[in-house]
């Protein structure tokens, strides 16, 4: 149910208050009601036809990051 | 696809699989519950509990906006399409919770009621739109998720004077049931269900922020960490979740910050308040009345309410006997533990809704887990005899 994909904004309908986003070759027109500020080229977080969020791309590759950092083995890296 | 892929990277899990064997203290049980039906079905498609060490365990809990529905919500759906002739549009996930006497919407719709089944409360708008003549109700359901598309819809509907438009409102609250959770005597004594810190919701928390669990965490002394719902989201939230035991502190971190703020979407927090407002209490399943946390539609926008257009009375109605579904939500039980698991009861033919819906823990336990033999998949066999086999 809470089940969200993030797909890409493709065009956007400021007075209908949609948008049409791209999931890989699909494309889907969804309701953009919930979310401000949205160009072309962002990534929004879609879920039952509405866009929920924006994804912030420099938090996705803090995250990546962090989850590297976290798989590396303190004692290893100090032996090599 | 992006942002997707990268977090299900297998060399990155195995890594972070090793740092938390060697940061989780063998002294100590962890058991960790993860909120979430998303979180829950990850777990175990991924197979990250394998991935942890013995003393790490994952406790499932209510997050299944369609298994805590109560029996009584469903007879009346399927009240709305028989008794009333509605078009009643609804999620799929709905479609084949058992109601009270084996009944369900499919089989309604089978009997030759019309219930359709939607992507979103949006196609049942245009529904509305396209059959004046009828009355159109969607059933809807589901967490901090799905409300703000509810309000959406409400509000156009009304802006564009829809006479024959309505909305059967069953949106929960999450912080509300994971308080209740945490102040339920089982739980908060340590007595018969343990919970030393939570996985927390993950595209609810993109709506309502990181911010409403601040109090839950500083009340029952339970770390929080709000977790994307791919495999390496959930280990490196389990992995914050340890550490914060660890080092004796209880706070809400949040793993999942490319969606999710302190402060949520604050557009949608508004509307959602604009269009509905809080019930005094509202039956879930499995945790029973609970108090503030359940929304219905404000008097403002009363004429879009199914409840009051068609006089909807809800009753108690019990669950089904032998059905574990009310302890499996309350983390009390496995569903392995269900004498129905796997028996009379399956996904073709379902008797609890955790069974049922994608995101039910039995439901889960049936397709990744139910070959693992009658102990797992709790910690206690499953970690070397299976993956040594698998290897």
């Amino acid at each position: 149910m809470c089940l969200a994909l993030p797909a890409e904004v493709h065009s956007i309908d400021p007075a209908r208050e949609t948008a049409v986003v791209a999931l890989g070759p699909v494309k889907k027109e969804i309701s953009i009601a919930l979310v401000d500020d949205l160009t072309p080229g962002d990534f929004v977080l879609v879920h039952v036809g509405f866009a929920l969020h924006k994804l912030s791309p420099d938090e996705a590759a803090r995250t990546l990051d962090l989850i590297r950092r976290a798989g590396e083995d303190p004692i290893e890296e100090f032996a090599a | 696809m992006k942002y997707v892929d990268e977090y299900r990277d297998g060399d990155l899990a195995r890594k972070l699989s090793a740092t938390i064997a060697r940061e989780a203290d063998p002294g100590r049980q962890y058991h960790i519950m993860e909120f979430c039906g998303g979180h829950t079905h990850a777990i175990f498609r991924y197979g990250v509990h394998d991935l942890m060490p013995e003393n790490v365990h994952y406790v499932h809990g209510p997050g299944c906006p369609v298994c805590v529905l109560p029996i009584g919500r469903i007879d009346n759906a399927v009240e709305l399409a028989e008794k009333h002739g509605v078009i009643l549009c609804t999620y799929g996930d709905m479609m084949r919770v058992p109601a009270s006497e084996r009944r369900s919407l499919i089989k309604a719709k089978a009997d030759g009621a019309d219930v359709r089944m939607v992507y979103s409360i949006r196609d049942a708008l245009k529904i509305a739109r396209e059959a004046p003549e009828r009355e159109v109700v969607f059933f809807a359901i589901g967490f901090e998720t799905t409300t703000p598309p509810t309000a959406v819809a409400i509000r156009e509907a009304s802006a564009a004077g829809l006479k024959n438009f309505s909305v059967f409102c069953n949106h929960v609250l999450t912080p509300a049931a994971v308080a209740h959770i945490l102040s339920s005597p089982e739980v908060k004594d340590h007595r018969t269900v343990a919970i030393d810190g939570f996985l927390g919701p993950s595209h609810v928390s993109s709506v309502i922020g990181s911010k409403p669990y601040e109090a839950a965490a500083r009340d029952y002394q339970r770390p929080v960490v709000i977790a994307g719902f791919e495999p390496l989201d959930v280990m490196q939230a389990t992995l914050m979740v340890i550490r914060q035991l660890n080092d004796g502190r209880h706070e809400v971190e949040n793993e999942y910050t490319r969606v999710v703020t302190r402060e949520g979407n604050v557009k949608a927090q508004q509307l959602v308040s604009d269009v509905l407002e809080l019930r005094e209490t509202f039956e879930w399943r499995g945790l029973g009345e609970v108090p503030n946390s359940a929304l219905r539609i404000r008097k403002l926008y009363a004429g879009f309410d199914a409840e009051q257009r068609f006089g909807i009375t809800t009753s108690k109605v019990r669950d089904a006997k032998s059905c574990e579904c009310p302890s499996i939500l309350r983390g009390a039980k496995r569903p392995t533990d269900c004498k129905l698991f796997g028996t009379v009861c399956t996904p073709e033919s379902p008797i609890g809704s955790c069974m049922v819906s994608s995101e039910g823990a039995c439901a889960a336990y049936w397709s990744y887990g139910r070959f693992r033999g009658p102990d797992a998949p709790s910690k206690s066999t499953q970690h070397s005899a299976p993956k040594e086999a698998a290897e």
